[in-house]
């Protein structure tokens, strides 16, 4: 996932006094356009209620008989429909205000349904990329949405509680429809990874590579190694619905076991060290008396 | 009454043909409204934006789910009140009862 910082340029489709009435097409159409080019639209009418203004750029767009003075305190632009396209008047203007400009992206990360959450810290535990984290009250909170690998809903499959949403997701309740007792029994019976795993994710991991090096040793047989593997990657990408490029980014057991041997010789080299320095200060305590 | 419409516009989750009937027919309704690209966007960049709509009295938003919609809200550190908010689903239910409950 990709985001962009920046206010929005916000755009006001104006039909009050000052400009003539759009046909109700033209007025659609203009919405709609601006709308799938990621443009944020207000058309406020006489009397009625809409969102505040604040400190965001405006562009105020219709079929204006003149331009009518600058909101002081505000940066306001306006832009006649009768010269140009409302796109292209809205590009123009937010390059001019320096807006935030748009790239195509699917903002995808885990939104947090804190009526159910329980804490339990699963999914911070489970995510590999670090998009959770614990704020000052030691509660779970989405701290790097960047991180989250667009597609993945993995961890809320393992949520036992169903509390993560990824309202883009196609199928509910991780949508955000409403969860149903089936879905919780569902969830709890496959998600449970460590149960599944017995308890100990990399152990199993380090279990599981050292069977198959027994089996694969007597066979010798990498096409085959290489099958199982892709089964098992298969398997759990339909158990918990995780993508390929997911998948890829997992660490092996032996990048695993490879980090834990790097971290155990840097220990000992501590220890050593430590060692050596306090036999130093024991032989010169004895030199000394 | 502060009418709020999401576009969704970063994903295809939402029925074409819903969110442009109901879009069309707000548009041709003479009723004010404020019109969004994309909520989840606007979440994920905690977009002040959405405190403007959240405060200020009743609103009815059409979106998608109201439980996805809430919390949206709340990650972005805006939550929404829990009286006078109504949200319309587009992805489950039809243009015909989402205009009509937005403009009654």
């Amino acid at each position: 996932m990709t985001r962009t910082e920046g206010k929005n340029l916000r755009v006001v489709l104006y039909e009050g006094p000052g400009s003539t009435r759009l046909e109700d097409d033209e007025r659609f159409q203009t919405l709609s356009t601006l709308l799938d080019n990621g443009f944020e639209v207000t058309r406020p009418v006489a009397g009625q209620e809409v969102a505040p203004a604040d400190d965001a750029p405006v562009l105020v767009l219709g079929l204006l008989d003149k331009h009518p003075p600058a909101t002081p305190g505000q940066e306001v632009h306006f832009r006649s429909l009768s010269d140009g396209d409302p796109l292209g008047a809205a590009r123009e203007v937010r390059e001019t205000t320096g807006a935030r400009k748009l790239e195509a992206w699917k903002p995808w990360f885990p939104v947090i349904d804190f009526d159910r959450c329980t804490n339990c810290m699963q999914c911070l535990t489970f995510c590999l990329f670090d998009v959770y984290g614990v704020d000052k009250q030691q509660q779970i909170t989405v701290q790097n949405e960047d991180n989250c690998k667009t597609d993945c809903p993995a961890c809320s499959r393992v949520c036992p509680e169903v509390a993560i949403l990824f309202p883009k997701y196609g199928k509910g309740p991780i949508n955000g429809d409403i969860v149903k007792e089936e879905d919780i029994q569902r969830e709890a019976m496959k998600v449970d990874i460590s149960t599944l795993l017995g308890g100990d994710l990399y152990g199993a991991l380090r279990t599981r590579q050292r069977d198959a090096r027994k089996r694969f040793s007597t066979e010798r047989d990498e096409s085959k190694a290489l099958l199982e593997r892709k089964r098992c990657l298969s398997k759990l990408k339909k158990d918990l619905d995780i993508p390929d490029e997911v998948l890829m980014t997992l660490p092996t057991a032996e990048d695993i076991e490879e980090r834990t041997a790097r971290a155990r010789a840097k220990l000992e080299k501590r220890q050593a060290k430590s060692q050596t320095v306090r036999d130093k200060q024991a032989t010169t305590t004895d030199w000394g008396i | 009454m502060k009418i709020l419409y999401c576009n969704c516009t970063y994903a295809k989750v939402v029925p074409l043909e819903v969110k442009k009937d109901v879009l069309r027919r707000l548009s041709d309704s003479g009723q004010a409204f404020d019109a969004v690209a994309d909520l989840c966007d606007m979440s994920a960049r905690k977009d002040p934006a959405l405190n403007k709509i959240a405060s200020g009295g009743c609103t009815k938003i059409a979106a998608c789910y109201p439980r996805a919609v809430k919390w949206l809200f709340h990650a972005a550190g805006t939550p929404v009140p829990d009286e006078g908010i109504k949200v319309l689903n587009m992805r489950e239910d039809s243009a015909d009862n989402i205009v009509r409950e937005l403009l009654t």
